[in-house]
């Protein structure tokens, strides 16, 4: 076969099926961004930018996927680490730890307001310990901090398991030999994550870091569920434009607004844990 | 600590194993606590579902449960469910991991383009593309089937099948196959003989999610399917609107099955040890 | 290839074996209301057996994603469509097919001229009404304020009284649908605004205006804090974290049936204009694609049958919109709810108000203006003043661009209800 046709040959199927299925219908809700009827316009970008919800929408997001992001990247990386030191019941505790990736966000924000409402399960917790004397309010406007708490702490317990797993993954891949070699050398267990662990495991902290930041933009249902209404966010706030206002030339400007922020967030990624060729095992 | 031990090195490792211990307990009890209050909610009678405090041990009241299993078309839209996530599974591998490995080997013209679609995929919001493809597949005839759900659910996870075989192909080195090659293998062999093996775990990853992208969509679903609804569509889609103990075991029921399927497959995903200690 | 080309044919081998099992028999009744599922199998169940229709209920994302496809495609599944009067109201009602020569229609003129949608025929057909109404706890009763009588509440009354709860109880426990889902701007246009104003449009910025959100805010002061995260408060009423509550009718049901004995119905309360209120409507229609045009028409005018309503009134705790006779065996539900209404309705001091007319798809904006006031009046404290100079352009902008007239307690227009 012809090696230099060989690579367009292998995505030739990826590309034909993503043309069809997202570009053609991607093309067609990003042109009613830019049309008001009678041509180009950048009216759109204008009325979701200037709504005043748009920068508090945009604040939370950022925030939120700052504070949750390198959480569950820190925790994904010891839970890998731990499994992979493991002898002993490893399949059941993997197991465990990614049975979250199985619950859908909408199953997740029900679970956790259970937890977080003011008859909840935190609350009776509390009361049978004697914390407290009658039950708090903890999702309230009064307390946006602990709103973000909550938030944050649902998106970590339900999303962690993705980069977990692509983690163990590529864990998996890294020659044992390295270990050996630098256990002979003396080195100590926190140097030999560091030298040897995390750059060979660039390449997976890439996708994992990449698919979570995307997803992170993505952030609604969770939110919806704790945050009500005190919690905008950049998603919320184009599925209001898109089936409460029927704007859909707006929505699909958001919609751009939040690729746009993505495909940023993406490139620095990539930048930042590039692959060089020659660095490869 | 109330031993007292001499020797300050056996100490230390205890208690770096204490802590280790307690760590994985810990991070076990992290994932399983919320989890276990939704079993209790699901298996408490609507009183105690709104009572205050809660108990923290279920009563097991079967009345919400059972209220789900005499819904009719709970098990249709069952069979279409796991239909839809099946297929979704074996498009997105076979579509998706060529071009894993493309990424991972070739540097070609446009690759970074490439890349770029893949990760579009996953950054524009599905609920706004479903209106053209809603309009596409009325007038195709795929509207209302399994297989054209299966289809957009595939783009769904395409992204994650390719960027995790893309980055599983990048761990295993060049020379392997190389190696290979000079021993006999051609180009194809080489690659099922020798490759395949090595990123099973890493296919089985990206299966996983390809299967719980597809069994916990909702939009898409509703959108379009009408007679071969998905469980989600069928259910999921009207909980927030229902009462609480409702809520709760709708959830549980859609939570479980997507449980048992990582766990059946969670083998292929762990076994990767053993390849790795080549 | 071989393997791929072999799946692709057993791929679709399958879509065809499928598709193939897709006979259209039964008419699709694409819903909005009815959403809970036991409301959903009690629709399919009770009020839709015998009928060949598929009762399928989404949310309001999914309907119309599905509805806008099939008109753009120019063909579809869909039969019949359940949806609220602003659903049908936001759509081109050349897109729903006239129904003036069905002869089924509301026991109301006013329902009636509302479902022609501004054209000389009935586009959708009124299905079923309610209201929304208040609701309490009885163990709260005991601290309603001196002389205070609870089917004939003010605004004043139900502050101090929702005060008084907080001091006894050390909560706030008035709730308040404030929630994503929450139906809070009808109670800023049908209840607060009517009740201090006497109007909705033409009085938004007025004084009066002011004055009914400053005891919005007093009134947010006793609300428990959590009620942004309400938006069905029957699941508060249940769990008590809330003692009185403000909901629509079929939101506030499964509180009376599940504890029928705990829980007071009462009509909403009363302002220096009046107590106002408003109806819910919800219609049915039939669009322009549906399959089979006959069967469509059949099932609506089954909906409309006087048993098929008392049926759908227990399925769904919506009311009936044709004169029947109603049974004495109904859920608690709908006899504490009908109650209420029917109080509010003949109270002296009734301010019934209409749904919002003429607004076209502006609707969701027009919602959005009253919402926002409220997010930055009450929940961030901004000065009530600045914030109905600033919305007030935003509502006179969709007023002009719909050109739709005052609709009561407004005073009636020439043209595009004017912002005074």
């Amino acid at each position: 076969m012809n090696a230099r046709l060989l690579p367009y040959i292998l995505i030739l199927p990826v590309t034909l099926f993503l043309c069809l299925f997202f570009l053609y219908p991607f093309l067609l809700v990003a042109k009613q961004a830019f049309n008001n009827g009678s041509g180009f316009t950048l009216e759109n970008f204008q009325e979701v930018v200037g709504y005043w919800k748009f920068p508090i929408s945009l604040k939370n997001t950022l925030l939120l996927a700052a504070a949750v992001v390198p959480v569950q990247l820190a925790l994904a990386l010891l839970m890998a680490t731990m499994v992979n030191k493991m002898q002993k019941g490893r399949d059941l505790i993997l197991y465990v730890w990614t049975i979250p990736l199985g619950i859908s966000d909408l199953a997740a924000g029900i679970i956790w307001l259970a937890i977080f409402e003011q008859s909840g399960f935190l609350n009776s917790m509390m009361s049978g310990l004697g914390m407290i004397d009658r039950p708090m309010n903890f999702l309230s406007y009064q307390h946006p901090g602990i709103v973000f708490l909550a938030i944050a702490l649902a998106e970590i317990w339900r999303a962690t398991a993705i980069m977990l797993v692509i983690l163990v993954a590529g864990i998996g891949l890294i020659p044992k030999e390295y270990y050996e070699a630098a256990e002979v050398f003396g080195a100590s267990p926190w140097k030999r994550f560091w030298r040897i662990t995390l750059p060979l495991l660039r390449p997976s902290l890439q996708t994992a870091l990449v698919l979570r930041v995307i997803l992170a933009f993505e952030i609604f249902a969770v939110v919806a569920a704790l945050g009500g209404t005190l919690f905008p966010v950049l998603m919320g706030e184009t599925y209001a434009y898109q089936f409460d206002l029927l704007n859909s030339g707006a929505a699909a400007a958001m919609a751009l607004i939040i690729l746009a922020i993505s495909i940023g967030f993406t490139l620095i990624i990539l930048r930042a844990l590039r692959v060089p060729k020659g660095a490869q095992i | 600590m109330t031993t007292v031990d001499t020797n300050p090195g056996t100490d230390t490792r205890k208690a770096g194993r204490f802590v280790y211990i307690s760590a994985v307990v810990l991070l076990c009890a992290w994932v399983i606590v919320p989890l276990y209050f939704l079993l209790i909610n699901t298996l408490s009678s609507p009183d105690t579902v709104n009572s205050f405090p809660k108990a923290f041990v279920p009563e097991f009241d079967l009345g919400s449960l059972s209220f789900f299993a005499s819904f009719a078309g709970m098990l249709t839209a069952l069979k279409n469910s796991v239909l839809v996530a099946g297929m979704t599974m074996i498009m997105s591998i076979v579509v998706g991991a060529p071009a894993g490995y493309a990424l991972s080997r070739f540097d070609f013209r446009g690759k970074e383009l490439f890349r770029l679609l893949i990760l579009l995929t996953r950054a524009f919001p599905l609920p706004l593309l479903a209106l053209p493809l809603a309009v596409m597949f009325i007038r195709t005839g795929l509207d209302d089937t399994v297989f054209g759900l299966a289809l957009v659910h595939t783009t769904l996870a395409i992204p994650f099948a390719v960027l995790i075989t893309f980055s599983l192909f990048s761990g295993i080195p060049l020379e392997l196959e190389e190696a290979a090659w000079t021993l006999g293998c051609t180009r194809l062999t080489a690659f099922t003989k020798v490759v395949l093996p090595l990123i099973l775990p890493g296919i089985t990853a990206s299966a996983i999610f390809a299967f719980v992208i597809s069994w916990n969509e909702v939009f898409a679903a509703a959108v379009l399917t009408i007679e071969n609804r998905t469980l989600t569509a069928f259910l999921l889609q009207n909980l927030d609107t229902s009462p609480l103990h409702l809520k709760f075991a709708g959830g549980f029921i859609l939570v479980v099955p997507a449980l048992i399927f990582i766990f059946a497959v969670r083998k292929y995903l762990f076994a990767m040890w053993g390849i790795a200690n080549r | 290839m071989k393997f791929k080309t072999k799946l692709a044919g057993a791929v679709s081998g399958i879509a065809i074996f499928v598709s193939a099992g897709v006979a259209q028999a039964e008419t699709l009744f694409w819903s909005t209301q009815a959403k809970p599922v036991e409301e959903a199998q009690a629709m399919r169940e009770q009020v839709l057996a015998g009928q060949d229709v598929d009762y399928q209920p989404n949310d309001g994302g999914p309907w119309l994603t599905r509805l806008n496809a099939e008109l753009q495609a120019g063909s579809g599944t869909i039969g019949v469509l359940g949806a609220l009067h602003g659903d049908f109201s936001a759509m081109n009602p050349d897109d729903l097919v006239d129904l003036g020569d069905l002869g089924v229609g509301s026991a109301s003129a006013t329902f009636n001229e509302l479902a022609k949608l501004g054209t000389d025929s009935a586009q959708y057909i009124p299905w079923m009404q309610a209201s929304y109404i208040m609701a309490a706890n009885k163990k709260a009763l005991e601290h309603l304020p001196e002389g205070a009588d609870i089917n004939a509440l003010t605004y004043d009354q139900l502050i101090a009284w929702a005060g008084n709860v907080q001091a006894a109880t050390g909560d706030a426990k008035f709730g308040f649908p404030a929630g994503p889902k929450g139906l809070k701007h009808r109670f800023f246009q049908g209840y607060l605004y009517p009740s201090y104003t006497n109007g909705v449009v033409r009085t938004f910025a007025s004084d009066e205006a002011v004055t009914a959100w400053e005891k919005m805010r007093e009134l947010w002061a006793v609300t428990n804090p959590a009620s942004t995260n309400f938006s069905f408060l029957q699941e508060q009423l249940l769990s008590e974290d809330v003692w009185i509550a403000f909901d629509h009718t079929s939101r506030l049901a499964q509180a009376f049936n599940e504890r029928p004995d705990d829980f007071v119905a009462f009509p909403a309360p009363a302002g220096p204009t009046g107590r106002g209120f408003m109806p819910v409507i919800a219609g049915v229609a039939i669009p322009r694609t549906a399959p089979d045009m006959d069967a469509a028409k059949a099932v609506v005018q089954h909906l409309l049958k006087p048993e098929t309503q008392i049926a759908t009134l227990r399925a769904t705790n919506f009311f009936p919109v044709v004169d029947v006779a109603l049974p004495d065996d109904l859920p608690p539900a709908v006899q504490a709810a009908g109650d209420a209404v029917a109080k509010m309705s003949a109270s002296a001091d009734a301010n019934p108000g209409l749904l919002p007319a003429g607004l076209g798809d502006k609707g969701g904006d027009f919602n959005r203006v009253f919402v926002d006031a409220f997010e930055r009046i009450v929940l961030a404290g901004q000065d009530i003043r600045a914030v109905l100079d600033d919305q007030k352009t935003r509502l006179q902008a969709i007023m002009d661009e719909t050109g739709a007239p005052c609709w009561a307690p407004d005073a009636p227009s020439d043209g595009a209800c004017p912002v005074e």
